[in-house]
């Protein structure tokens, strides 16, 4: 049966996608908080409906310009043109719109660590040819790249990057505050309809100039903060 | 860290690379103290990079560079976000990262030690991060430990039983431990040390440098 008209066989939801979006997939999420770390140390978050708050304003500055940037990687990915040339660019319109040095350092941190993963799990000449122009990608360069590695589309791809942006942090302060993990899941939930929206206004066409460049700046601080403290838990 | 800094992507296989291997065990069971004479005794001899995984703040990598054992540069430490044990076993990402850093910047090397965080007996290194591994006892967290077993204890290529010197105060009877061990163990050694008696490690020290000599006869570069 043809595939494309088969539901079994080509189900609405990529398993691909799933499996991006996981927490468990071992490329070292787990030991960043997105800012939650010193959020919950200056008192920022300390609670529930706090929690909700930044994960909100996170989705909607850090999290969208992500998710823009990880769709056109994937579409960059996926060519025409070659994409090794062009990755560079790419790279350097993450760094234009990451203006903490510690956010960037994280995001390169991150990159390369999904990069490695991403090479073993779905090789392919795209992920090798991303580690020969840029071995030490931003992060939404190196998601794109292997979600299309791993055969998911560039609207796929930034809906995982919107959910990275929201679900390692929410993990974080479930560990430092002691959450209920139900209240904070149902927080994720309750957020479904906005991580669509991110998702969807994620254009894989166009310039990469006229990418949106959200600013955070409450984000930006505590990243520089979190830097520079002598007790931390999270490497972000 | 920039873009363009170098691709470290190593092979799985181990072919041309340094041994790694894994120290875990309880908090304060003697890890650092361990990892600490195993540099001052095989230091002189082998090239050595050091990964450390403190829970919190870098004391265990601050401890190392002021003991004075190792070029400071060698050692790095690992933020683990409160999960010590998913840094070693699940998601053992930046640790390989600190590990092939270390191999970048000094390497070739002949032995990386990574010391994980404190944590409980559950707690074992994956095979994809370590190559042999080391578990630390010590005789005052009660001689009853080897009997309950865990994969620590039973699986570890070395067990070690620190602290003996402390046997006497805390009441603890060494043969038990080393009846119970074997018990659970098999033929897997066992090691009973005193590193505040003995700084030098010399028994496990011996064990590490034969298992690096196995390890670079077996997985020589492959010739190019
Ligand atoms: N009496 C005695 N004390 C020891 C011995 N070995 C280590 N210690 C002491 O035990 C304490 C803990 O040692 P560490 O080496 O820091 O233990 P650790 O397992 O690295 O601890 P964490 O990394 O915090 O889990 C220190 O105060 C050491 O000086 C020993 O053989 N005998
Ligand atoms: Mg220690």
């Amino acid at each position: 049966m043809d595939p494309a008209v088969n539901p079994a066989v080509n189900p609405a939801v990529n398993p691909a996608l799933l499996l991006l979006a996981d927490s468990r997939l071992p490329a070292g999420g787990h030991a960043h908080s997105g800012g939650v770390e010193q959020a919950v140390t200056s008192g920022a978050v300390h609670d529930v409906p706090s929690l909700a708050g930044f994960l909100r304003g996170r989705l909607h500055t850090a999290g969208t310009v992500a998710a823009a940037l990880t769709a056109a990687a994937c579409a960059c990915a996926a060519g025409p043109p070659p994409p090794e040339p062009a990755w560079g660019l790419l790279d350097a319109e993450v760094d234009a719109r990451t203006a903490a040095p510690a956010q960037r350092e994280a995001s390169r941190t991150q990159g390369r660590l999904l990069l490695r993963v991403a090479r073993r799990v779905w090789p392919s000449p795209v992920l090798e040819g991303l580690a020969r122009a840029v071995p030490n990608p931003h992060h939404p360069i190196a998601l794109g790249a292997a979600a299309h590695a791993a055969g998911a589309t560039p609207e796929e791809a930034a809906m995982a990057a919107a959910y990275h942006a929201v679900g390692g942090a929410a993990t974080a302060a479930v560990r430092l505050l002691g959450l209920d993990p139900v209240a904070v899941h149902g927080l994720l939930a309750g957020l479904a309809p906005d991580l669509a929206a991110v998702a969807g206004a994620a254009r894989s066409g166009g310039d990469w100039e006229s990418l949106p460049a959200h600013s955070s700046p409450a984000l930006d601080l505590l990243a520089e903060q979190h830097a520079r403290a002598d007790v931390r838990l999270f490497i972000s | 860290m920039g873009a363009n800094h170098e691709d470290h992507h190593h092979a799985p296989d181990g072919h041309g690379r340094a041994l790694r291997l894994g120290v875990g065990g309880p908090v304060g069971s003697g890890k650092t103290a361990l990892v600490a004479a195993l540099c001052r005794t095989l230091g002189p001899s082998l090239s050595l990079g050091v990964v450390t995984n403190d829970i919190y703040t870098t004391e265990d990598a601050e401890f190392l560079r002021r003991a004075g054992v190792l070029d400071e540069e060698r050692i790095l430490a690992v933020e683990t976000g409160c999960c010590p044990h998913t840094a070693i076993r699940d998601d053992i990402a930046a640790n390989l990262d600190a590990v092939e850093t270390l191999e970048d910047r000094f390497g070739p090397l002949d032995l990386v030690i990574v010391e994980s965080g404190g944590d409980n007996l559950t707690a074992t290194f994956s095979r994809g991060l370590a190559d042999r591994q080391i578990f630390v006892l010590d005789v005052s967290g009660g001689d009853k430990v080897p009997r309950k077993g865990g994969p620590g204890v039973t699986t570890a290529d070395l067990l070690v039983v620190n602290k003996t010197d402390l046997a006497p105060m805390v009441g603890a009877d060494l043969g038990v431990m080393d009846r119970d061990a074997a018990a659970v163990r098999g033929a897997r050694p066992v090691l009973f040390t005193s590193i505040r008696q003995d700084p030098t490690a010399a028994t496990v020290a011996a064990w590490v440098s034969e298992q690096v000599a196995a390890w670079s006869h077996a997985h020589a570069a492959h010739a190019s």
